[in-house]
């Protein structure tokens, strides 16, 4: 009994699928002990949503070995399936179907259900109860298909973009019902591409691009790598030389102008450091202005690790 | 909003299948029987024809002609709502994702058939029961002992229908699945022995009608309930298309 609970809930090991020619995922590792929320961050197209329907079952792997609640997903799927909430990216339903009947066909299948009214009106579809699927809004859809997940009380959850097309309200109420799960023992895997996202919500962040896993941690781990790391930034008249700049600082900072007239500089910022640019501006004859030192955020270690090319 | 702790404690297991079967099956009638172009193709064409053929004398029939339209008419509202309607609500619940989204749940694979099997058969006796009434208004006299066979055809229909149904619905894009859904029906109504008789047609041609599943289920229908011995053909003609549909729909139906 212990060795099983002691087990992670998911564990993936050298995961790899491929479609027609194109790698959607290239020896993929991932482990998700039981109680904790993971969030799978990554561009459109990294391979996220791949590895989630594996660990679902609707994806066989070509190599790799996937354990879900110490079951195959695959081989396994009748016994798997009765213990995890699955949110689908896009959701699915009916399209003629109303909310609340929807909800009530997937607590039929499960055991100890939910209130389906209840987690109707939580989720602000009471409102709408009696529209058809396809007449929701995006957001809406994506909180029937919440509710669809957590009807049946499960011990694991997938959730695949919770909060894509959704406002700040709806997205606040799924954070919100995330960490519920969490403080009542539902371990959580989610996919998102926003990286406040997991920042707020993940025990575990694992950022993967190309199918790969470029870096993983929890938050705080992960903003803070290299601890001595933090960011330096300021305005002044475009088009210094960052080259000067660089000489005039330890030979570990590096200076760009990200935009005309907006410096950056990143390493081991120090008081020190702050001094030097102060001066060196003064030499120029400018003044810094907007000076501001930072750690880095998520968001720039995760456009540090996947680029800063927009993504078709 | 907060969540008293242990709203969402584990408690997982699958719902009895007796609950899983009726509202998936449920679910499924009523979603036929609330959308306005099903209720279209599975009622009320099949209402306007039979009341139209019986009182207005356009094609000669024998007398009493309400007799020989019933259970022609049985055999299109079976292809109506097994095949084409089946077809359509398959091919667009694909498109949203339901199949999928019912796949994640604990319901059993076999359910996820079985259901829309009950659910189906569930539209259809609503359809003969309605149809029935209005016919025997109309002064219907089926033949007591074809009564039995009737039952077993319109099972035996409703499933062979339904196993194409889903054979088209599952494979293709959910408009192709409507064009051709609809185009199949059409043809068959006019010239797939439901309209016109398989036995009026000359030669091959009327043997060849009787082989396919329309043709099969509205001879078999027209001899059981007019003469009361439908005869083997239909029986085994409308089985061997269900097990042919069955076999080959289990290995291309797409759940997405």
């Amino acid at each position: 009994m212990s060795s099983a609970a002691d087990r992670p809930a998911v564990e993936v090991r050298g995961l790899t699928k491929r479609y027609s020619g194109t790698t959607a995922v290239d020896g993929l590792d991932l482990s998700l002990p039981r109680g904790h929320v993971l969030a799978l961050l990554g561009p459109n197209g990294a391979g996220k949503t791949t590895t989630v329907e594996t660990c679902e079952g609707f994806v066989r792997p070509d190599a790799g070995t996937v354990s879900v609640l110490g079951l195959d997903p695959v081989t396994q799927s009748e016994k798997l399936r009765p213990r995890i909430g699955v949110m689908p990216q896009g959701g699915g339903a009916y399209p003629g179907v109303r909310a609340e009947e929807m909800l009530r066909l997937v607590a039929a299948c499960a055991a100890n259900p939910l209130d389906p009214a209840w987690l109707i009106e939580t989720l602000g579809l009471s409102g709408s109860a009696r529209t058809p699927y396809k007449r929701l809004s995006g957001g809406q859809q994506q909180r029937l298909s919440l509710a669809c997940a957590l009807i049946g009380r499960p011990e694991l959850v997938f959730l695949d973009e919770p909060t894509a097309g959704m406002d700040p309200q709806a997205r606040r109420l799924v954070w919100e019902l995330v960490r519920a799960l969490r403080t009542d023992g539902v371990t959580v895997l989610l996919t998102t591409h926003l990286m406040e996202e997991a920042e707020a919500l993940a025990d575990h962040v694992v950022i993967i691009d190309h199918g790969r896993v470029v870096a993983e941690g929890t938050p705080s781990e992960l903003t803070s790598e290299h601890p001595a790391e933090a960011q330096l930034r300021f305005r002044a008249r475009a088009g210094m030389s960052t080259e000067l700049l660089a000489a005039a600082l330890p030979e570990d900072c590096r200076v760009v102008e990200s935009s005309p007239g907006a410096y950056l500089v990143s390493g081991p910022v120090d008081p020190q450091v702050v001094s030097t640019v102060t001066a060196w501006c003064a030499q120029q004859g400018v003044l810094a202005e907007e000076l501001h030192v930072g750690r880095r955020s998520l968001e720039d270690v995760f456009l540090d690790l996947t680029g800063r090319e927009l993504r078709s | 909003m907060t969540f008293p702790a242990g709203t969402f404690t584990p408690s997982p297991g699958t719902g009895r299948l007796g609950r899983m079967l009726l509202t998936h099956a449920r679910t499924e009638a009523m979603l036929t029987l609330r959308n306005g172009e099903q209720v279209l193709l599975t009622l009320l064409i099949p209402l306007a024809l039979l009341v139209g053929l019986t009182l207005v004398p356009i094609v000669s029939l024998p007398d009493p002609r309400v007799d020989e339209v019933t259970p022609r008419i049985f055999a299109l509202a079976i292809m109506s709502s097994a095949f084409t309607g089946q077809a359509i609500a398959l091919g667009f619940d694909r498109r949203y994702g339901v199949l999928r989204r019912l796949a994640a749940t604990a319901l059993p694979r076999w359910l996820l058939v079985a259901g829309r099997v009950v659910g189906g058969l569930a539209v259809v006796v609503i359809q003969i029961v309605l149809l029935a009434v209005v016919a025997a208004i109309m002064g219907w006299s089926p033949d007591a002992v074809g009564l039995l066979w009737t039952v077993v055809l319109i099972l035996l229909g409703a499933l062979a229908f339904g196993a194409l149904g889903v054979l088209l619905g599952g494979a293709l894009k959910a408009e192709v699945v409507l064009a051709v859904a609809n185009i199949v029906w059409f043809i068959l109504l006019l010239a797939g022995g439901i309209m016109v008789p398989a036995s009026s047609m000359p030669g091959v041609l009327g043997d060849l009608v009787a082989l396919l599943p329309s043709g099969a289920l509205a001879e078999g229908l027209h001899g059981a309930l007019v003469s009361g011995a439908p005869g083997w053909q239909p029986f085994l003609v409308l089985v061997l298309w269900g097990a042919a549909a069955s076999a080959l729909a289990t290995r291309t139906t797409k759940l997405t």
